[in-house]
């Protein structure tokens, strides 16, 4: 029997609504719709593969990559990162430590891991899925940073004063727009990073889905943005500033039930 | 094609209520590649549905629809343990599928 | 590798043994240099010292961030000082007209073009934008607009086109710090973000009889 596809619900991209008043129930019934068959589950599928693979100049899976747990442990460790690691003497957070098995488990060069960090329409990006397939095996467990050794206490520290850091070129910290209530840039609503409720829902919901972008972005992605619309030079993925920023951000979010990929505009 | 499909299937009563997430670049052909030059149509074409192996719907789609999309659709007359069979055929002849039981 | 894993679960404990009793960590400016010289022009790319030195603060950022922006728990004489030398550093335009071309002012409101570096990255012979409909409602034909700043609808209409009025916009919007210290709102003048002559546009944006926002 042929027939064309008639009660398929057509999911397509679509730029924000005109009217302002509406605008928020248009995004919002759209937001639901999406988050009922999140695309970025297949990123998670095609991150399981890639950390399935044998790869990189040793030719070897990241199987025994060591997320905090142990090698080979990934279900929960996601929750418990960033952290501080002993064979690297410093915390990372789980890009940071990604790239860290990568390269010295793989064998890969860290330039050439990062060429294709960020993906976009004309590339994809292999660290996008392996970061929502790790972050994945967390989910339905609460975020569990904790501030024992030295250095963490420490990149928590960092991390509050440089969130509240004016720099640069507009005068911006990132309280600029994540210290109040009920703001938005445009028509695009900011969370309140002072919030419990507000913290909690979007670091609970990091690699998320990013519309805007067609692909799965993540935490490191996420700094890099907002580092680019505060007009400061591009950090490097899994520094210490944005491993800094990442455990304040978490810590913030203690107690949050993960639940990735999660969906942004 | 080696990327993923993902599909879920709850029956409602004698209702299937079935969605297929689909990884496709969907290239309208409008849009300028990194070298400046127009990206060529890419896009699933044909989508096809079969229940224990017999074809229900197939549909005839175009480069309208947007990237990775999401398909969902009601099949009348499912019950449990039935197989379902969605698979596409693109305008470059690449093919997918995937395959599920009703639950 | 196993034994190399048990051999650091030993170092993890005698150092969680040993952080026990340390004190709470102290950052300073220079915890803060080291982050930077370690997370900026490493491996990935390369910036002029002077591009890395976008992390650091000026005087302004440094006395508001001390307080997180309570102006109040600014000591006054630091403030004033701070004030008085913010406004005599406000350039004019050469022809001493502050108010422009109110079209040209909805052109720079709404672009957010300027000074970015990375992928898209902004191009420095292109004119700045001053991002206003980021932040502010201005023209109400625009209902793409931000809430962090409040609404500019009427602005002229309420305040009248005064030689006055005009200074006082170029001032606001050339360093707004100057009337509302540590505000959100960028310097863009100071910062050589706008330049003169786009300010009297966007004066004339917000006083100019014939501009939207006064209709």
């Amino acid at each position: 029997m042929r027939a064309v596809v008639c009660s398929a619900a057509l999911w397509l991209a679509l730029a924000p609504p005109v009217a302002a008043q509406s605008t928020e129930a248009e995004v919002e019934k759209y937001r639901k719709m999406i988050a009922e068959d999140n695309p970025g589950e297949l990123w998670e599928i095609k991150g399981e593969k890639l950390f399935m693979q044998k790869r990189g100049s040793k030719n070897v899976s990241l199987e025994q990559c060591d997320f905090g747990m142990g090698p080979g442990v990934l279900k929960g460790a996601y929750a418990r990162l960033p952290r501080y690691f002993a064979d690297a003497d410093r915390v990372m957070d789980m890009e940071a430590r990604l790239l860290h098995c990568m390269k010295t488990l793989q064998g890969f060069d860290h330039k050439a891991a990062l060429k294709t960090k960020f993906g976009n329409l004309n590339r994809e990006s292999d660290l996008e899925a392996l970061a929502t397939y790790i972050a994945a095996q967390s989910n339905q467990m609460p975020i569990d940073v904790r501030l024992e050794h030295a250095k963490e206490k420490e990149a928590y520290k960092i991390g509050e004063t440089i969130f509240y850091r004016r720099m640069s070129k507009m005068d911006f910290a990132c309280a600029s727009c994540h210290a109040d209530q009920g703001k938005r840039i445009r028509l695009q609503d900011l969370y309140n990073a002072t919030n419990k409720t507000e913290i909690d829902r979007v670091m609970s919901g990091w690699p998320a889905y990013r519309v805007s972008n067609s692909t799965v972005r993540t935490m490191q992605h996420r700094l890099f943005d907002c580092g680019w619309q505060m007009r400061l030079p591009n950090v490097e993925y899994g520094s210490d500033w944005t491993v800094a920023l990442h455990t304040f951000l978490s810590v913030s979010a203690n107690g949050a039930k993960i639940g990735v990929p999660g969906m942004r505009r | 094609m080696a990327d993923p499909m993902k599909m879920r299937a709850t029956l409602k009563g004698d209702t299937a209520e079935v969605r297929v997430l689909m990884s496709h670049p969907m290239e309208t052909g409008q849009r300028k590649g990194p070298d400046g030059k127009v990206v060529p149509v890419h896009f699933i074409q044909n989508v096809e549905v079969k229940l224990n192996g017999k074809t229900v719907i197939e549909g005839q789609t175009s480069q309208a629809v947007s990237r990775n999309p999401v398909f969902s659709f009601r099949l009348k007359g499912a019950k449990a343990g039935d197989k379902i069979e969605v698979s596409w055929l693109d305008n470059k002849g690449d093919k997918n599928r995937t395959e599920i039981a009703i639950a | 590798m196993k034994t190399k894993h048990i051999v650091l679960q030993g170092v993890g404990a005698v150092l969680l043994a040993a952080c026990a009793s340390a004190p709470e960590p102290v950052v300073t400016e220079a915890t803060i240099q080291r982050v930077v010289q370690s997370s900026f022009s490493q491996i990935e790319y390369q910036y002029p010292p002077e591009v890395v030195a976008r992390t650091n603060q000026d005087e302004g950022q440094k006395m508001c961030t001390a307080v997180r922006n309570e102006v109040a728990k600014i000591p006054p004489a630091q403030l004033d000082a701070f004030v008085g030398k913010s406004m005599k550093e406000i350039k004019y335009p050469a022809g001493g007209e502050l108010m422009g071309d109110w079209k040209q002012g909805e052109n720079i409101a709404q672009s957010g073009y300027g000074m970015r570096f990375g992928e898209g990255a902004d191009d420095p012979k292109r004119p700045n934008g001053g991002n206003c409909y980021a932040c502010h409602q201005v023209a109400p034909q625009e209902i793409a607009f931000g809430t962090i700043g409040p609404s500019l609808l009427g602005y002229g209409k309420h305040r009248g086109a005064s030689a006055a009025m005009q200074k006082f916009v170029y001032d606001k919007v050339y360093n707004a710090w100057v009337t509302f210290p540590c505000s959100n709102m960028p310097r863009f003048g100071h910062h050589g973000f706008l330049t003169t002559e786009q300010i009297t546009h966007v004066v004339a944006l917000l006083l100019d009889p014939a501009s939207p926002v006064n209709k």
